[in-house]
């Protein structure tokens, strides 16, 4: 077990600085710095002299070429330092740490909705396969899933923020919270999870679309089993059969996926946290790139790629706890 | 023979529907099985035969409603099968086990041997955890397992050894009647001799009634006291198994026998090889289901559905049979050797022939 997980992490690390020197690399490369186009673009007149440019270069360690660039980041990374922003003026570790908690509020409850949701959905599905009630919902969900988030966010913001305005249905169209920090923490967090509904209500329904039908596909795989049968034979009743031999079985691909869902928690927030203007990690991302702000790109890449491993890493342990036939050693 | 039947299959039909389209309708169906009738007394075992998909698994799992038969009735123990609600059914499942072909698939993988025999316990409310462990270790025993299993995974053992806790696992609930579905198909031939012996000295030691599904002729020669032989959905002959191998009167049968490799020369037959593939069960052939592929095929076959001739307790579907046997005046032995004649001079010249061979039955 132990060496196990020493050789997970060991060809985690590897992978680590695969992925980092790659995205350091085309962050680079990509036309313009953050000198240029933070200032250049938007106010010629603040323009850099030369010289200017030169030192400010210097400074940021931009003059190098970027793979003596990226060994300095890695320095200092290995020694804690994530470095600071350079359009924020911020560290980058401060940057990550406000940004963490907006971002798992939404993701992680969609997360966990979509899966209280998508687990009763799929056994009802598979339980009650072939019947019209089951057609309509699996329809439904199909188009659900074939709906773009970016289009039903617009919809939703035209519904409950324009249509629905002046009524109790009302919902804010953008942002986390319109109070200020002093204001009593109830009312706060209302007000957030007020904000929070639509970004939440978008984040949800593509992966219980989704999970839904992946359950229901497996489980008409175990239903099939033999052992199925045998179940039935010795007088199961057929909750018991769908529960306890049919459903056990279809953890391990189920436990894949969630494992594989964790890192799409941050993926998917990119577009959403655009959209309503959610001060989260994705956002912060989306903005990082458009500034070149390299150290805080590497930051937010590093975050990514590791929650992505660990999500793996957990699927792998968890597959022990599920599959009885699965040993680690 | 004379004592009370255990169980009375009625004429049973299971077709399965199949559809087709957009909307699914049903647009015909696969008649897996269709009319079959047999009994068996208590203690004793029927063997079931015939070549895959022909419907014997069909037979044995509409038996124990694991498929839901469409026509018919299965009475057991005097009770009525088909009829029963979930509440008799569920309490009639401990009394009629079944065993599977593949050990690989009938045990759920997630569950400890002690899990899969403890939950029909369970279930059925048979014992306290005391007794249920005693019920358990007995089972296994019988088996010929060791108590240590119970703790293991099945993915643990060997196939022979998952055949044994399947044979345990319906043990367990001290069943009166055992349906085993191909018990030994999936198993090397080593092995499969073990299980055979285990399961003919389990049902002297219990007094079980067991149906015997499988396509392995001398096996089930070996342990059948009755031989029921099905062709696509229909049962085309039915003997006690001596009478049956001694004396087979439907061609098909005889077909069938041919097949089996013998080690001795002096008792190897001539192979009959029958042409063509078997038809689908969701068209059936009119008249005879066997005529298309039956040497001795004639006018009649093709048009009158066969029925039932019965002599001694030997019953054949089949029209040929039927008339040797009268030709006969009642000797089977000498009506199955014309019959095995004129299948032998059939199957020697060109199916075009055939006809003409089965003129020598007439003359």
């Amino acid at each position: 077990m132990t060496t196990y997980l020493i050789r997970r992490l060991l060809f985690g690390v590897v992978t680590l600085l695969v992925i980092t020197c790659f995205v350091y690399g085309l962050a680079r490369n990509m036309p313009g710095t953050p000198l240029t186009v933070q200032l250049g673009e938007t106010d010629p007149s603040r323009k850099f002299n030369p010289e200017d440019l030169e030192r400010m270069k210097r400074i940021y360690g931009l003059d190098k070429p970027w793979p003596v660039g990226y060994a300095q980041w890695l320095g200092n990374v290995v020694q804690g330092d994530l470095g600071r922003s350079i359009s924020r003026k911020q560290p980058v570790a401060t940057l990550i740490a406000e940004r963490i908690g907006p971002t798992f509020l939404v993701s992680g409850t969609a997360l966990v909705l979509a899966w209280l949701a998508a687990i009763p959905l799929g056994l009802y599905a598979s339980a009650r396969s072939g019947t019209v009630d089951e057609r309509a919902t699996s329809l439904v969900l199909y188009v659900l899933y074939s709906f773009p988030t970016f289009v039903a966010a617009l919809f939703l913001q035209i519904i409950f923020a324009v249509w629905l305005r002046g009524t109790n249905w009302e919902l804010p169209l953008f942002g986390m919270t319109d109070l200020p920090a002093d204001a009593p923490l109830l009312v706060r967090i209302t007000d957030i999870a007020r904000h929070a509904i639509l970004p939440v209500t978008c984040q949800t329904y593509v992966s219980l679309a989704y999970d839904s039908r992946f359950i229901k596909a497996n489980m008409e795989e175990a239903v099939r089993q033999d052992y199925i049968r045998t179940a039935r034979a010795k007088g199961a009743g057929p909750w018991r059969v769908l529960f306890r031999h049919a459903f056990r079985n279809t953890l391990i691909p189920l436990v894949t996926l969630l494992g594989l869902s964790l890192p799409g928690l941050i993926g998917g927030s990119v577009i959403i946290e655009q959209i309503f203007t959610w001060p989260g990690m994705g956002r912060l991302f989306f903005e990082s790139i458009r500034e070149r702000d390299y150290p805080t790109i590497m930051g937010l890449t590093l975050m990514f790629s590791m929650l992505t491993l660990a999500g793996q890493l957990l699927a792998d342990l968890l597959y022990c706890v599920v599959d009885p036939r699965v040993s680690v050693e | 023979m004379t004592t009370q039947p255990l169980l009375v299959v009625e004429n049973l039909q299971t077709h399965f529907p199949v559809r087709r389209g957009l909307l699914r309708r049903v647009s015909g169906s696969v008649q897996a099985v269709d009319g079959v009738s047999f009994s068996i007394a208590k203690r004793r075992t029927l063997g079931l035969v015939g070549e895959s998909g022909c419907g014997k698994t069909t037979v044995g799992r509409s038996i124990l409603r694991l498929v839901e038969p469409t026509g018919g009735d299965v009475r057991f123990a005097g009770a009525s099968v088909r009829g029963m609600n979930a509440r008799d059914l569920r309490a009639l499942r401990r009394r009629m086990q079944i065993v599977f072909q593949d050990p690989y698939g009938s045990l759920n993988p997630r569950m400890t041997v002690r899990g899969i025999l403890e939950e029909g316990l369970v279930i059925h409310r048979m014992g306290d955890a005391r007794d249920r462990l005693a019920r358990m270790r007995r089972a296994l025993d019988r088996t010929g397992l060791t108590a240590a299993t119970l703790e293991r995974y099945p993915h643990e053992f060997s196939g022979g050894q998952r055949q044994r806790i399947a044979i345990a696992r319906a043990l367990v609930l001290e069943p009166e009647f055992l349906v085993l579905d191909e018990p030994i198909s999936a198993l090397d031939v080593s092995i499969q001799a073990q299980v055979v012996n285990l399961l003919v000295e389990l049902r002297e030691e219990l007094g079980l009634t067991y149906l015997f599904i499988s396509h392995d002729l001398s096996v089930v020669e070996y342990v059948s006291d009755d031989v029921a032989v099905m062709y696509l959905g229909r049962l085309v002959e039915r003997a006690d198994a001596a009478a049956l191998y001694r004396a087979p009167l439907h061609p098909y049968t005889l077909a069938l026998f041919s097949a089996v490799p013998t080690i001795d020369p002096a008792r190897r037959r001539r192979r009959i090889v029958l042409t063509g593939d078997v038809p689908s069960p969701s068209r059936p052939p009119r008249g005879c289901r066997f005529h298309p592929r039956c040497p001795l095929a004639e006018s009649v076959c093709r048009e009158v559905d066969p029925p039932a001739t019965t002599l001694d307790g030997h019953l054949v579907h089949c029209h040929v049979a039927a008339r040797e046997l009268e030709r006969s005046a009642g000797d089977v032995r000498a009506a199955a050797a014309s019959i095995a004649e004129a299948m032998a001079a059939a199957s020697a010249k060109p199916a075009s022939d055939a006809a003409a061979a089965s003129g020598t039955l007439k003359a």
